[in-house]
This record gives structure tokens, C-alpha cells and sequence, in this order.
């Protein structure tokens, strides 16, 4: 079975909800493009998550709406994958679930690849932006802020996931 | 994704909404055809997650230029009936508190806004 058209299938799933408004995603014609400049074996590779991952213990009253509009928030990458979660609630509870942070958020996985030799390294730090429904925020305020502090921990790469 | 780009950082996404993702066009993207939340493989199943990452850090370093996607060869283990259910009259996407969080999100990004706060 092909891929499901996730655009087509929630504008026409919100309208039968009422919403007259359709979700305008983003679309861009210009796509810039960095070439990696340094063999994979030596590059430093940061993980950032466009959703909501957490760690057990310091996130507790927290209000709920805060990863609607909450700011960019770092975690350093050797937490123990045990404390991390996720109160993100948007994804296909039917079919799966959100038990396993590497799932989603793929930490322990980057940490082997290191071990391995594949990559050069994985940053003192992980990032987390959220969508704050708005294209622009996230171009303005939030995408300069990553890259500020990837540059502060000499991040070569990074690899975006999304709950 | 564009402003790291644009600031010299190589990216890649690790996806599982097609559609959304090369729309928007970013500069790599590898795709798993899984449901929404698990973009990186299936819960507890180490192995399968290590290739998919392990395959977004290779196109790193392999793509040319923007718009490369990597579709990944996969089905989902346990069969392929959440694709008709998602987000169908049948199947609520959101249900009980977690509706009324999302409202309640909504409202408040509204506010938000309204005082110039985003």
C-alpha cells in the first residue's frame, strides 16, 4: 500500500470536524543545501527533536500547553535514555505507541553508531523546538537559536526527528 | 532544517509523513513508511532503528543537493490497516482529555498571540 496522504486525508477529516479554516502546511520552492564537509567518520552529530522529549524528574508542573508554545530546550545527550519521555499525545495511538524514546528519538542509537566508528561523535547537547503553529517563529527565533548552540558545541551534522 | 542549511549545518529529517515533509522540501529526508510517532522504526526493535539511523547519517554525507529522499524498503510488522483508519471518521484522531488539552492549546496560542507574547 502506498503512503498515506496525510495532507489530503486532515483537511478533509477537520472539515467533517467543523473547522473552516484548512491548515496551511509550509511549502518552500528555494531549499538550501550544506554539503557535509568533513568525512562522516569525524563528524560530530547533533539530535534535534521538532516535538516534545523530556526528562523524568525535572519536568513535572509543567503546565500542558508549554509544548504548544514552549521555547528551545537542550538536554545533554548522555541522560540515561530511562529518564526521557515524551508528553507529546499527537501521534496514531491506535496502531502504536510511545514507550520507546529511541522510537522517536533516536539517542541511544547515534551513541552506537559513535561507538561503531559510522560517525564521528554525537554532541555534548540535544535540542527540542516545537511548532508553535507558526512558520514564522520557528524561522525567526527558533531555528537561529539551534544553530547558536550547535556552533557552541562544534556540531558538524544534525539529524531532525519529529514525534 | 532551512536555517540550519542556511547557516552551513547539514541536516537530515527522519520522517514518516511523506507528504508533509517533501511539500515543505528540506534538504535530505529519509522516509519509513511507519505510523505517526515511530519515525525512527518499530518500539523496543534496536536493530531495525540502528539501520534507519544509521541510514540517515550515511545520506549525510552521500546527497548532492536539496529535495534527496530516501525511501526506505519497509512495512510495518504488524500489517498495514492503520493506513485506512488515520485520521477516518471512525477512528477519532484525538479523543477525551487529550481533545480537550489540544483545545485548550489552542486557545491559549490564541491569547498568545492576540498580546504580541509569540
Amino acid at each position: 500500500m502506498s503512503h498515506v496522504r496525510y495532507i489530503d486525508k486532515t483537511r478533509a477529516y477537520y472539515a467533517g470536524l467543523g473547522y473552516a479554516k484548512p491548515y496551511q502546511w509550509a511549502e518552500f520552492a528555494e531549499v538550501p543545501f550544506a554539503p557535509l564537509t568533513k568525512p562522516l567518520r569525524q563528524a560530530r552529530i547533533a539530535l534535534v527533536s521538532t516535538s516534545d522529549v523530556a526528562v523524568r524528574g525535572e519536568a513535572e508542573g509543567e503546565e500542558p500547553h508549554g509544548f504548544m508554545v514552549g521555547k528551545v530546550y537542550s538536554i545533554p545527550a548522555d541522560t540515561a535514555v530511562e529518564r526521557l519521555f515524551t508528553r507529546q499525545e499527537h501521534y496514531d495511538t491506535h496502531a502504536t505507541h510511545l514507550d520507546d524514546v529511541n522510537s522517536y528519538f533516536p539517542i541511544s542509537r547515534l551513541h552506537e553508531l559513535a561507538a561503531d566508528g559510522v560517525i564521528g561523535g554525537v554532541a555534548a547537547r540535544a535540542h527540542g523546538v516545537y511548532t508553535n503553529y507558526s512558520h514564522r517563529r520557528t524561522l525567526a527565533a527558533d531555528g537561529p537559536e539551534v544553530v547558536k548552540r550547535c556552533r557552541e558545541d562544534g556540531v558538524d551534522a544534525v539529524v531532525l526527528t519529529p514525534v | 532544517m532551512r536555517v540550519l542549511e542556511a547557516a552551513g549545518l547539514p541536516t537530515v529529517v527522519i520522517g514518516n509523513a511523506r507528504d508533509i515533509v517533501e511539500t515543505c522540501g528540506v534538504a535530505r529526508f529519509v522516509f519509513l513508511d511507519s505510523p505517526l510517532g515511530n519515525p525512527c522504526g518499530e518500539p523496543f526493535n534496536a536493530s531495525e532503528q540502528r539501520w534507519v539511523v544509521r541510514s540517515a547519517v550515511e545520506l549525510l554525507a552521500s546527497a548532492r543537493g536539496p529535495r534527496t529522499t530516501l525511501a526506505l524498503p519497509y512495512r510495518w510488522a504488524k500489517g498495514e490497516a492503520w493506513k485506512e483508519k488515520i485520521f477516518s471518521k471512525e477512528q477519532p484522531f484525538l479523543e477525551g482529555e487529550a481533545e480537550q488539552r489540544w483545545l485548550e492549546s489552542k486557545e491559549k496560542y490564541k491569547e498568545l498571540k492576540a498580546k504580541g507574547a509569540l
